[in-house]
């Protein structure tokens, strides 16, 4: 590798030496924190919370996108501005959602024709 | 351009002072990948990342165009999704979380492979997260072709029966679903032989891996069918199950009514809307629907003629196109379901296959050593990518499978 004896000579020099490698056991660790808190969606899927049900399933899918996104993606070593960036984007879902969740709850009730049978009927 | 000149500048000072006196030197040692216009391969690297960044959150916005519409179809009927969910396997889903998360960590491995230059463990942990990205279409392949062949489709192709759930005379989908995998595989193990017996070490070292990965798709084929079988009972019992909720919403759908007008009823009472006095009693009678019905219209056109805002209260108003049984199982309303089900996860899938194509690309350049510490941005930008499609997996699947 021409390029990897150019570059130890370039180690020294501003710019040339910017890699920043995950550690293994790091990268392990996120992974098992990743798969015991999928285990735990599946299994609070089995226990009746009533209506903070979605609220427990979005909690835990967000903390687990909050790990992929830091460790995995970086953004914990990352310039912040790449992490501004990302984070405008949720800025304006939220927006984009919350507006037309609220006008569609305002206005329509219920816009799905339903103009068929129940199929269940066929089954008695 | 703009902004790549004026990021270093604006974001670190160092590189300021730098771009000074860097500038003698930079024309005579400038590696084979660094592109001209830029300094350093660190000036590259950032500016390459700032790219794709900004294409992440276009991928965000775009997916959340269908998250929004399935947080409103949820909001306006969430028994239709509660319902449809039932027919989503949750292990299959489970599983392919698992591989996923897996490719996830397979793939920031490969980033820190080529940090370090180690090549081997590069090819090898590239081919490990496109293997599991197949795995991944495999598992999913098992699971449209079973809804495929129970009628369980997009609104306006929804035929599925609880009587007659597997539709006997229709094609093999699993077999259409396999086909362009099939003739990949074949064509790859095709080539190798070629490649091996021309001598042509290169594309053997590349082939190789890619057969491997190829070979995954059935792997994920098998594992889906093992799952699948394995559910088989619980499905049937399933299907009865829905029955009788279907049958216990029926029925139970009376008594609320008979609640919800007895409420009207007495504040039409305190309201002093005496003329309907006789009405009301023979309404109180629950055999008399018509009339029941009649003053729960009557009730719920008051309100609405108050001009306040009514914030989707169902009444129980009845002889309106909002009081048609509001079971999930018809062909429209679990349709719908069932047309973001297929939109939300056939997009993901779409991400998924680009995602092999850049990783199978990327798996060709390591093969060739095109990375080193100071050159791996394909390699992190195509990680970033991936780590995105991971992470909107991570929310379709408790937001589809996990609902009860």
């Amino acid at each position: 590798m021409s390029d990897h004896d150019h570059s130890s000579t370039d180690d020294h020099r501003e710019g040339y030496n910017f890699a920043h490698p995950m550690p293994v056991p790091m990268l392990l660790t996120v992974f098992c924190i990743l798969v015991f808190l999928t285990i735990v969606t599946v299994a609070q899927a089995s226990f009746d919370f009533g209506s903070i049900d979605v609220a427990i399933v979005m909690g835990i899918a967000t903390i687990k996108a909050i790990i992929v996104a830091l460790f995995f993606m970086h953004l914990l070593y990352d310039k912040p501005f790449n992490l501004a960036i990302f984070l405008s984007a949720f800025v304006f879902v939220g927006l984009f959602v919350s507006l037309t969740l609220s006008d569609s709850w305002l206005t329509s009730k219920d816009f799905i024709p339903v103009d068929d049978a129940v199929i269940t009927s066929t089954v008695e | 351009m703009s902004t790549i000149e004026a990021k270093p500048a604006g974001n670190d000072p160092e590189s300021v002072n730098h771009g000074s006196d860097a500038h003698g030197d930079h024309d005579h040692d400038h590696p084979s990948f660094l592109a001209h216009h830029f300094e350093t391969p660190e000036q590259q690297y950032d500016s390459g990342k700032l790219g794709i960044w900004i294409f992440l959150v276009t991928e965000v916005l775009f997916f959340s165009g269908m998250f929004c519409a399935y947080a409103m179809f949820r909001m306006l009927s969430p028994e239709v999704f509660e319902g449809c969910s039932q027919f989503l396997n949750t292990k299959l889903g489970a599983i392919n979380t698992g591989v996923l998360l897996f490719s996830s960590l397979t793939m920031a491995w490969a980033v820190r492979c080529s940090q370090t230059e180690e090549y081997k463990k590069l090819t090898g942990m590239l081919a490990a997260t496109l293997s599991c990205a197949m795995v991944f279409l495999g598992v999913k392949a098992i699971e449209y072709s079973h809804k495929f062949n129970m009628g369980i489709l997009p609104a306006g192709f929804f035929q599925y029966d609880p009587a007659h759930p597997h539709i006997e005379d229709g094609p093999n989908y699993l077999m259409w679903l396999c086909l362009p995998f099939a003739l990949f595989l074949v064509g790859i193990v095709v080539w190798l032989a070629v490649a091996f017996f021309q001598g042509d070490k290169f594309k053997v070292a590349v082939l190789k891996p890619l057969t491997v990965v190829a070979l995954c798709f059935f792997v994920g084929v098998g594992l889906g069918m093992f799952l699948e079988d394995g559910s088989g009972e619980s499905h049937a019992a399933l299907h009865d199950e829905i029955g009788e909720h279907a049958v216990d919403d029926h029925l139970l759908d009376e008594p609320i009514d008979v609640l919800a007008s007895s409420d009207h009823l007495s504040e039409e009472v305190t309201l002093g809307q005496t003329e309907y006095g006789v009405v009301e009693r023979l309404a109180g009678d629950t055999t008399n629907s018509g009339l029941l019905g009649e003053l729960n219209a009557r009730a719920a056109q008051a309100e609405m003629a108050t001009g306040s805002v009514i914030l989707n209260k169902d009444g129980g108003v009845d002889a309106t196109i909002h009081a048609t049984p509001r079971d999930f199982l018809t062909p429209s309303r679990a349709g719908v379901f069932f047309s973001i089900y297929y939109c939300m996860t056939g997009v993901h899938a779409i991400h998924i296959l680009a995602g092999i194509g850049v990783l199978i690309w990327l798996l060709v350049r390591s093969v060739r050593n095109d990375f080193n510490r100071q050159y791996f941005g394909p390699v992190d930008y195509v990680g970033l990518y991936w780590h995105l499609v991971d992470l909107i997996w991570i929310y379709l699947f408790p937001l589809l499978y996990l609902i009860r």
